[in-house]
């Protein structure tokens, strides 16, 4: 059908909690919420007040340095809440939904005839263009900026990711109608990367470029796939969207309104049943993740949940949390936060190493049931040669990183800043002896390449 | 271990910051981590991490050391039971001779070197560091075991504070701390570190000492007879002896087969590199395939193999090349780095007998070039993704 692309570098961590192939189907609940802080670079400038009715499509937020960049509630209400933080932040926007939806209808040019701008603008409009993401960086795109290419991953790699071919298994229309939606935005090509050997609904959709890979986490990293198809130089951008959002974008052409619903995994392995289920963006992390559905933990130990998974996600709170706008997995993993007498010296059958000094390489199909804990203290870097296994890519990680520390914008231009964002550097930062926090140095350093180069 | 937990939490508080103890935090908490793994839990980026951490490592490469020091405890007493003339001496009389005497040797690098890494930890507020467990076990191992305890303390505070601490602690050092401290006492008490007598214990004393009892090591016999433009004349038995490692030599570099046990460790475990280690072994190898063909005098003709159990060659690619932090850093490099110290090292032994043991200095001058090696690789790097560029459009 097409190539495949073998990746040899990466690293599959097996845990416990698989979601099963089941679906749940989650009605409307109490509020659902906009995040701004899913969004990165942007700064939320409301465009709603406390009490104003919504429709699902109707703009709440805008980014005050791209004011074009709207963002918009997933369903109809009543605006409930504006949570701030410190320095009055805002932390969420809430919206209340009424028990008959009603959207925002918006002119839906036809697709065969389109052009980029009119596509451009209806998803600024309808709030779906947060979708589409850009490398460099990993923040929103430019809708000024032409892309060489559009990327989006068929298959997520990382600990138990959700299988794409089942969330997605229904809507092979709305995919392909989202991806002749993205193919009006390039003057390039739409790759879609697939796990090789995977057969389903990603299979079968037309008018892309299907790209196949094979090996372990991170082959499924947009990044890496386009690392290997058309690596990104200075001053070119590639775009990247989620694949479930591709399918949201085709709904908006196919029926001129924001349908939000979703499809994420329950994993980890303090859910009782870990499985699917069919939400609506936005809601509330408590409508999922239910005390009674987790484990009991013993010695008063405590559950995180994660927004995403564990590699990349990020924490959130079980009571008062959302779901990420770009989430497709909550995970749920038991709090490390005990003493562990003579750790470094034990035999830890229960724990995870890549290194042959414990003997996780002795039991391979084994599934873990990993807690939060560090395992160690901060330390300099002193292994080297590690990284470079687990980061299939052309760059040297540590060089990369030692750039970034040091402030060297030349340098990280040369050793590959354009080509990451943090979740590329997960699995480095997962095997550092040295426990540091890669993924925040990598962020650190594309912060300061966006505020040196504009 | 509940108890000890309450007991440990109960004392913290006296080392807090505005605590009675204050100045004694980093050594409480290196103490504290050291018993239990702490309770910290992942703040940003991934959620759960590797078990591995530098304690295991540190503590991986201490026992990868092991056979080699017992061996050289034992040695010791083998050594010096010869030159005694009591040649029927037990093995537990040699190895406890050997105890005896190398034992002091560990504690005083341990206590010194420990002491200046704790104090540095409180003065910068980090944690200590766990690189120490290493250096303190490989300085008593290249030393000569008569070597005066001052100067091993002296040789440790030199290489720990102006080697390490001053560069930014373990991690950041561009000197192997335990060869340099191997070097500050070569350089600043030649007459105890080289030579033929200083190999045995007792044998510079000359009390009792069996009469032509010579104690010199294969290294000296080549390195004398190259001076004098003579035959070689092995006193030491013949390569399966070097190999097995009954001859003199510093304390722990003598027995081949001992650290090549220690050697199958570190690749087992993955913690050593074996492309430096392999490379070493090849540049030693091949360099002295190369003086058999110029064959210019009876050093130069020995077998190329010689040199790989002769002297401190097989310690120093197992032990020291091997080392992180102060070798090449990219894999590419590491080739290169490895096979540029097994060659200087032969080349320095053959070339000036006045140096004979090469391997130290070879790995010095390396580490001191490792970064040049590296900054060419990674250049080769960028031009690569350059390139790249140019072609994809």
């Amino acid at each position: 059908m097409s190539q495949v692309i073998k990746l040899k570098k990466g690293l599959d961590i097996k845990l416990q909690g698989e979601a099963r192939k089941e679906l749940t189907q989650l009605p409307l609940v109490h509020a659902y919420a906009l995040t701004p802080d899913d969004f990165k670079g942007v700064t939320p400038k409301l465009l709603v007040r406390v009490d104003d009715v919504v429709k699902a499509g109707s703009p709440l937020f805008y980014d005050k340095y791209h004011p074009q960049v709207l963002f918009t509630s997933p369903v109809s209400g009543k605006v409930s809440a504006i949570n701030r933080g410190e320095k009055r932040k805002i932390l969420s926007v809430v919206v209340t939904p009424e028990a008959e939806q009603v959207y925002e209808t918006f002119d839906v040019p036809a697709l065969a005839k389109a052009t980029s701008s009119e596509v451009t603008e209806l998803l600024l409009k309808a709030g779906l263009w947060p979708m589409i993401l850009q490398r460099p960086y990993g923040i929103i795109a430019n809708p000024e900026q032409a892309p060489k290419a559009i990327f989006v991953s068929g298959f997520d790699s990382a600990p138990l990711a959700p299988d794409f071919n089942f969330v997605l298994a229904e809507e092979a229309e709305s995919l392909n109608a989202g991806f002749a939606a993205l193919a009006k935005l390039t003057e390039g090509k739409v790759y879609l990367g697939i796990e090789a050997g995977s057969q389903g609904v990603l299979n079968q959709i037309q008018g892309v470029e299907i790209r196949q890979f094979e090996g372990p986490h991170p082959s499924g990293n947009v990044g890496v796939q386009i690392h290997h198809v058309c690596p990104i130089a200075k001053g070119e951008t590639v775009w990247t969207v989620d694949v479930q959002q591709v399918a949201v974008i085709g709904r908006l052409f196919l029926h001129g309104r924001v349908e939000m619903q979703k499809i994420i995994a329950l994993t980890g392995s303090e859910t009782k049943v870990p499985h699917y289920f069919n939400v609506m963006a936005g809601c509330p992390i408590s409508s999922i993740v239910r005390q009674a559905d987790l484990r009991p933990q013993t010695d008063g130990g405590t559950v995180r949940v994660i927004n995403g998974n564990v590699l990349t996600g990020k924490r959130v709170d079980q009571k008062e949390g959302f779901l990420g706008f770009y989430n497709d997995q909550i995970t749920v993993i038991p709090e490390g936060d005990r003493y562990e007498f003579l750790g470094w010296g034990m035999p830890r059958l229960n724990k995870f190493s890549v290194s042959r000094s414990y003997f996780s390489w002795l039991m391979p199909g084994k599934r873990y049931r990993l807690d939060t804990n560090l395992n160690g203290g901060v330390r300099a870097y002193v292994v080297t040669g590690l990284y470079d296994k687990y980061l299939p890519m052309d760059i040297y990680p540590l060089y990369l990183i030692k750039a970034i520390l040091a402030g060297d914008i030349d340098k990280m231009e040369q050793l590959g800043i354009y080509e990451v964002i943090e979740e590329d550097l997960a699995l480095c930062e997962f095997v550092d002896p040295s426990k540091t926090e890669m993924q925040s140095i990598i962020r650190q350093g594309i912060d300061l390449m966006i505020k040196e180069l504009n | 271990m509940k108890g000890l937990r309450h007991f440990v939490d109960k004392i913290k508080p006296n080392f807090e910051k505005g605590g009675k103890f204050e100045k004694l935090h980093s050594s409480f908490d290196a103490f504290e981590t050291f018993l239990f793994v702490p309770n910290h839990v992942t703040r940003t980026g991934c959620h759960v991490r590797d078990c591995i951490d530098l304690k295991r490592m540190m503590i991986v490469v201490v026992m990868a050391l092991l056979p080699a020091l017992l061996f050289g405890m034992y040695n010791t007493g083998l050594q010096h039971f010869r030159a005694v003339g009591m040649a029927d001496a037990s093995l537990m009389q040699c190895f406890g001779f050997g105890l005896w005497k190398v034992l002091p040797i560990i504690i005083v690098s341990y206590v010194v070197g420990l002491g200046i890494e704790f104090i540095s930890a409180q003065i910068r507020h980090h944690e200590v560091n766990e690189g120490f467990l290493v250096s303190g076990m490989l300085i008593p191992m290249v030393m000569p075991v008569d070597v005066p305890l001052w100067m091993v303390a002296v040789a440790t505070a030199f290489a720990v504070i102006i080697g390490k601490e001053v560069f930014g602690g373990t991690g950041m050092n561009v000197f192997n701390p335990a060869l340099l401290a191997r070097a500050f006492i070569f350089f600043a008490y030649t007459p105890y570190i080289s030579g033929e007598k200083i190999w045995i214990a007792g044998l510079t004393k000359g009390e009792g000492i069996v009469d032509g009892f010579s104690g010199a090591t294969p290294l000296s016999d080549a390195a004398s007879a190259a001076l004098t433009h003579s035959e070689i004349h092995w006193t030491m038995g013949g390569p399966w002896d070097w190999f097995i490692g009954t001859i003199p030599g510093c304390i722990g570099e003598t027995s081949t087969l001992a650290i090549l046990i220690g050697a199958a460790i570190l690749l087992w475990t993955g913690i050593a590199s074996w492309r430096v280690m392999l490379s070493v072994f090849a540049g030693g190898y091949l360099m002295g395939l190369l003086f058999n063909l110029i064959g210019a005098n009876a050093y130069m003709e020995i077998p190329a193999y010689y040199h790989l159990l002769m002297g401190g060659f097989a310690f120093g690619a197992v032990f020291m090349a091997t080392d992180p932090v102060t070798g090449s850093q990219t894999n590419t490099g590491k080739w290169i780095y490895g096979f540029l110290i097994g060659s200087l090292a032969v080349l320095i032994r053959v070339i000036n007998p006045g140096y004979p043991e090469g391997m130290m200095l070879s790995i010095l001058f390396m580490n001191a070039v490792a970064p040049l090696i590296d900054y060419y690789v990674v250049q080769a790097n960028m031009n690569r993704r350059a390139r790249r560029v140019k072609v994809a459009q």
